[in-house]
């Protein structure tokens, strides 16, 4: 259907995201023709090559699905295999998890949120740039993101692929004095971080909004991060753990080499990330930060997707300050782990990522082999997202220049902070429309 | 783009650094951005020409060094490494995905397309190799760097030994040296837990003898391993033939050493 007046815009690695993808629109005229947001991730076979392991191997052989947040990998597995054996991490090593797991969020979020995604906002290549003019900003954000590092490793003896970790909780449980020493550096990141969302608050959103389906998971407690027991939708869908299966699916489409997820039901997409997140369970965020959140710029129900670096601000700030309540609390456990004992079965385990819900279910025999495995990235549910909020936006733009445009999308992809690394089962995500 | 271009028109010719990925986790090159203190000065000290996770600026080559993440797993990939080499002039692979194939090496020798039917619906689409190799199986590799992921220390070393015309300091020693240094009681010897220390190259700080576990050798196989006297410690110690070869192939199933002592 191509003429000479069809333009074809092409990013052919998209950079500042975590992994291999690349975008293409096909435009006529006013008229948008196709959007495809391709990831060339090579597949490497995690479910399969799991069959046959021991269960205890699990958490340290996940780990390796992403470099840049593990502990989701490490953790989802723990519990979803800990959920087979009837066993219920609680208490200190339950505290300690939580912990690494805001080390995890601090480092995640504040590299995509300065490193990757603020250069978008000021037309910067990268941070490299982004420090010729905002020097103390970005020296700040790197000494915040050092502290997530150091939360992690004090936990878990390393911070990409920590080792520390195993089924029921650690192998050596870290001394109060190592993680005390943290303070002082959480006190100074909490007061540079609200400067630093000065910084962001101020920057220009683009005006779009899209009706999302969010969902994240909730825990009645707290605000989810590590665990939760619940799936919920801003449509008011309340599921198990072990209804996760029956809410969203993965499908292999016609036209597409990509496993997509979506609900099972409707087939539409849903919105997995901090958005959702601070829009579903912003209630079990303190009080001063749901004001501050406001301030922001980041009101209840927020749906312009842009304005997710706000979102990821308060998370970080909240990790923060859990991080350090988690450490004035803590008292050096009796033993590092408890026992998890195998049994047959199936299990199911979900933590918030720092992308959104990564989802875990194993079956394992009585001896403790893993016979199947199921795990679900965020960043492959949220593709579906993405590719449909392209094509509003995009949609709307077609007017503008090529090298423009191109920006633009890349920007809204990243709002999704993708790690295209974990979804390797999107190869080739593509959407075809003829003219009308 | 421009403001950097500008600036570096001006400047004396820096190194040109490119930062390359395959078939990985991301986590070795993070290891770059977690190097927070260090990070503006490596960016002043060499022009980031490609480095997609980091940066949308793309330098064209040559490089002056190449970083290498990942292993190579499909035809285009094949032929991309090629490409790479040729423009690189000190090429470093970066990580156990790139020095040994990495964890999907767990495919190597098994039958892909059950694999591949297992994970996706239409195992037809996906375009996959039967193996998972390391990148000195394809082009020649001037330094590597073990790990799974690998160390920020031995990484700026060897950034900064290259920029000044040194050979990266690298040992080949085992984890043991570092972990008698480092003061830990050995695991295997005191608790009679599965170690892979012995045969496993240094580089990681002895982390997992410091946090009372066995090494499970994420930095691959040293010099010259003894791994028969090792395997008869671990049969001595009740480790049966499944469990050993599960311990020797996992994170670096595709290094020789590690195959064949799983194998065995």
């Amino acid at each position: 259907m191509t003429t000479s007046r069809t333009r074809v815009i092409e990013v052919d690695t998209l950079a500042r995201v975590e992994g291999e993808g690349a975008l293409t629109l096909r435009v006529r005229g006013e008229q948008l023709l196709g959007v495809e947001f391709r990831i060339f991730e090579p597949p490497r076979f995690f479910e399969a090559f799991l069959r046959g392991r021991d269960f205890r191997e699990v958490p340290d052989i996940t780990a390796r699905i992403c470099g840049i947040c593990p502990i989701a990998y490490m953790m989802g597995a723990s519990q979803a295999l800990e959920d087979v054996c009837g066993v219920t991490v609680d208490g200190t090593l339950r505290v300690l998890r939580r912990l690494i797991y805001c080390g995890e969020w601090i480092e995640s979020h504040v590299l995509h949120m300065f490193l990757l995604h603020l250069p978008d906002f000021l037309g910067v290549p990268d941070a490299v740039a982004l420090a010729a003019t905002h020097r103390e900003a970005v020296t700040q954000a790197l000494r915040v993101k050092k502290l997530g590092n150091e939360i992690m490793r004090a936990v878990g003896g390393r911070e990409i692929h920590p080792v520390n970790l195993q089924l029921g909780g650690f192998y050596r449980a870290p001394e109060r004095s190592r993680l005390a020493a943290l303070l002082p550096e959480i006190a100074w990141s909490e007061a540079a971080l609200r400067h630093l969302l000065d910084v962001l608050a101020a920057l220009h959103f683009p005006a779009f909004e899209v009706d999302y389906e969010f969902m994240a998971l909730r825990h009645p407690d707290e605000y989810a991060i590590d665990r939760g027991e619940q799936l919920v939708t801003s449509t008011g869908i309340a599921a198990p753990l072990s209804g996760y299966d029956a809410l969203l699916t993965e499908n292999h489409v016609r036209h597409s080499t990509a496993l997509q997820s979506r609900r099972a039901d409707t087939g539409t997409p849903v919105h997995l990330g901090p958005l959702a997140r601070v829009n579903l369970n912003r209630a079990q965020l303190p009080a001063e930060l749901q004001v501050l959140a406001e301030a922001l710029g980041l009101p209840p129900d927020c749906r312009n997707p842009f304005k997710a670096i706000l979102a990821r601000g308060i998370e970080v700030l909240y990790a923060l300050g859990e991080a350090r309540r988690l450490i004035e609390a803590y008292r050096e456990p009796a033993t590092p782990a408890v026992t998890v004992e195998p049994r047959a079965g199936t299990g199911f385990g979900a933590t918030e990522a720092p992308r959104g819900i990564c989802y875990h279910r194993y079956a394992i025999d009585a001896g403790g082999q893993v016979l199947d495995a199921k795990i679900v990235a965020p960043t492959s549910v949220n593709q579906r997202q993405i590719e449909a909020d392209l094509y509003r936006f995009a949609a709307t733009r077609l007017a503008l220049p090529d090298a423009e445009l191109r920006h633009d999308c890349e920007q809204l992809i990243r709002n999704y902070d993708p790690c295209i690394s974990c979804s390797t089962h999107f190869l080739d995500l593509r959407i075809e429309r003829e003219p009308g | 783009m421009n403001t950097r271009s500008a600036r570096n028109a001006q400047a004396p010719r820096r190194p040109r650094l490119a930062v390359w990925k395959f078939a990985s986790c991301d986590g070795c090159q993070l290891s770059l951005l977690d190097c927070e203190d260090e990070l503006l000065a490596v960016a002043e000290a060499v022009e980031l020409a490609y480095f997609p996770e980091a940066t949308s600026t793309v330098l064209p080559g040559p490089y002056d060094i190449s970083l290498v993440e990942g292993s190579i797993t499909t035809p285009h990939d094949r032929e991309r490494i090629q490409q790479v080499r040729r423009q690189s002039k000190r090429l470093v692979t970066i990580g156990a995905c790139a020095t040994s194939g990495g964890i999907q090496a767990l495919r190597n020798g098994r039958d892909v397309t059950e694999f591949a039917r297992i994970v996706y619906a239409r195992p037809e689409y996906i375009d996959t190799l039967a193996t998972s190799t390391p990148i000195a199986a394809h082009v020649r590799v001037d330094h590597e760097l073990r790990g799974c992921p690998i160390d920020k220390g031995q990484l700026l070393a060897t950034l900064a030994a290259l920029l000044h015309g040194r050979r990266p300091p690298l040992p080949s020693h085992s984890v043991c040296e570092a972990c008698k240094r480092a003061g830990h009681v050995c695991v295997m010897v005191a608790h009679g837990t599965p170690c892979l220390g012995p045969v496993t190259q240094t580089g990681c700080g002895a982390l997992c003898p410091g946090c009372a576990r066995g090494c499970y050798g994420c930095f691959g196989p040293k010099e010259t391993p003894n791994t028969a006297a090792l395997s008869a410690h671990l049969a001595a110690l009740g480790m049966d033939d499944a469990a050993r070869r599960r311990l020797y192939q996992t994170f670096n199933a595709g290094a020789e050493a590690f195959r064949k002592a799983g194998d065995a």
